[in-house]
């Protein structure tokens, strides 16, 4: 057998490869089955969002930064909003926080089923993809009923609220709520115990909590290796202090601890959104009371000279927010999802920049992968749970 | 912990380095010389628990002088505790990179020199991250246009005459060992 001459083989691997998650592209160096070395190449899905928010008025990058992830569009626009109201100074009523920390926890969980189904999919469980969307499908619905748009909302304005919530949210809301723990059941039963699907992701794709700190991976991730940092409970935003709920994490770091950690999040976020429910009555306050930012009521706009003028100065000018710069951070569903802003007091933003997981996650796939086997590749890029518009921005 | 305690912990830890505290209204601020940045981020994660850099970006002050801000963003999970550096970069100044220190460091760089210029002294590979890799210029400068033409960037089409086809296929099958 000594004479055999074997060489490593160079395999590319995307951009256009239905598990990367968009475009993501891999050059990977093989030694047979092994993975030598992986190279990742992004920015295929860059779209200067960055550059154009600095072009627009602070509140028309509200849209813009949706299309970020555009899994978890309004976890983008919630930090972004989160930021400029702390230049700003603004605090907001109780009834626009729970509301905000409702559509952040079902965001959490669309996030979450499209990622139990395209990871499923990419093991050989490709019937989850239809169980998850369909459930998806729900929460694109209530999208559509508060904003008209399922994707991108652009529900979350800085100041609160675009308006107050449609009639039937509430009924709509718990219909999903009282029908979805039943689902991760069901999402349970097909996977948890399935011996496939364990043995694809037992003891695949290690990341331990010092490996995720070292390379800064904060979310999901490294709770599933054994920290238990969130945003939600280490820097309470938006009254998330006053809910009850655990974050879930697990301690063996590999494909399948990520995998239980996410669906142990969907059942928390569950919890979460009920408790916010109840807090929130069917019509009330939708935004501060702070006239520079928030435009007044129609009505009032046809009445009164007031009004009408600070209408006017809101959709021609814009407001300006004091000079500075502030970093607040979220927890999106695929860690912390932070917004970094500068002003320099006028009515465009100086600079936007969001912290972007998926970024960090694809920078250490590398470390995962490598002395893997390459079926295990695609296994841990789901795990991660890459978006490449959050990724590439 | 407020930006002047983090700065007399820092002092006696990395000596010879001037800090200065910034202003800010979220959490603790520190203005660091460039040349002190990778003491200073060592000493942070060893002996302040700031084990996670969260965030390398810069900021384009363009006409002020230093023209840019490069800005880290470090969390100490154990101290529920947030911090943020800044470098003063003059507009062809340089900053060494702290990948030594923090391994995630390295795309975060890379990115801030794609978008900025700004070049990371010591980076193992400082190269195109987000726009294509014969891009000229740097975008989010402040002096780099928002819209501009640019011809299309592509390779001239391969044009192969019948008998250069031929001619390459004759070589190729003398070449090859039967």
């Amino acid at each position: 057998m000594a004479d055999i001459r074997t060489e490593t083989m160079t395999v590319n691997m995307g951009p256009q490869h239905p598990s990367t998650h968009g475009v993501l592209r891999l050059v990977m160096e093989l030694d047979g089955e092994v993975v030598q070395s992986v190279m990742p190449t992004i920015g295929y899905l860059h779209t200067g969002i960055e550059k154009t928010a600095e072009q627009k008025k602070w509140q028309q990058v509200i849209p813009l930064v949706e299309r970020m992830d555009y899994l978890a569009a309004q976890s983008n626009s919630l930090a972004y909003a989160l930021s400029v109201e702390k230049l700003l100074g603004l605090e907001m009523p109780q009834r626009v926080k729970d509301i905000r920390v409702l559509l952040a926890e079902l965001q959490r969980i669309a996030s979450h089923l499209i990622w139990i189904g395209t990871h499923g999919l990419e093991i050989g469980a490709v019937s989850m993809l239809f169980y998850a969307v369909r459930e998806r499908e729900l929460l694109l619905n209530i999208n559509e009923l508060i904003a008209g748009f399922r994707f991108f909302p652009s529900y979350i304005r800085i100041g609160g609220l675009r308006e107050d919530l449609a009639r039937g949210f509430h009924a709509q809301v718990k219909e999903f709520l009282d029908r979805f723990p039943a689902k991760i059941d069901e999402f349970e039963g097909l996977l948890t115990k399935n011996d496939i699907y364990k043995r694809r992701t037992e003891g695949v794709g290690y990341i331990t909590r010092e490996h995720a700190y070292a390379w800064g991976l904060v979310g999901p991730i490294a709770r599933a290796g054994g920290s238990d940092y969130d945003v939600r409970k280490y820097f309470p935003y938006s009254g998330y202090e006053t809910y009850d709920f655990k974050v879930p994490t697990a301690t063996e770091g590999d494909v399948y601890a990520r995998y239980r950690v996410r669906v142990a999040e969907m059942r928390e976020s569950l919890k979460i959104a009920q408790q916010a429910l109840d807090r929130i009555s069917p019509t009330g306050v939708f935004a501060c009371d702070d006239t520079r930012v928030v435009p007044p009521p129609k009505d009032k706009v046809y009445s009164e000279m007031e009004a009408l003028i600070q209408h006017f100065l809101i959709y021609s000018q814009g407001f300006t927010v004091p000079a500075g710069d502030c970093y607040v951070p979220v927890e999106g569903p695929r860690g912390e999802h932070g917004c970094y802003i500068v002003s320099d007091g006028s009515n465009r933003p100086w600079r936007v920049k969001m912290r972007a997981p998926s970024f960090m996650a694809i920078q250490a796939l590398p470390t995962v992968v490598q002395g893997g086997l390459i079926a295990d590749v695609v296994a841990v890029i789901g795990s991660t749970d890459v978006v490449m518009g959050d990724c590439d921005r | 912990m407020d930006a002047n305690g983090i700065i007399e912990s820092l002092t006696p830890l990395v000596p010879g380095a001037a800090f200065e505290a910034g202003a800010s209204v979220d959490f603790a601020t520190v203005y660091v010389p460039a040349e002190h940045i990778v003491a200073t981020c060592a000493a942070l994660r060893d002996h302040l628990t700031f084990e996670v850099l969260v965030e390398v970006t810069a900021a384009d002050y363009l006409p002020r002088a230093p023209r840019y801000e490069v800005v880290y963003h470090l969390l100490s999970v154990a101290h529920r505790q947030r911090l943020r550096l800044k470098v003063r970069v003059a507009a062809d100044g340089t900053v060494p990179t702290v990948q030594p220190v923090y391994p995630g460091a390295g795309w975060l760089e890379r990115e801030v020199w794609d978008m900025f210029g700004i070049v990371f002294d010591g980076h193992n590979d400082l190269r195109r991250l987000l726009m294509p890799e014969d891009w000229e210029g740097h975008p989010q400068r402040k002096d780099y246009p928002v819209q501009i033409q640019k011809a299309a960037q592509t390779y001239a089409p391969l044009e192969v005459t019948q008998e250069q086809f031929r001619a390459s296929l004759e070589r190729d099958r003398v070449k090859r060992p039967h």
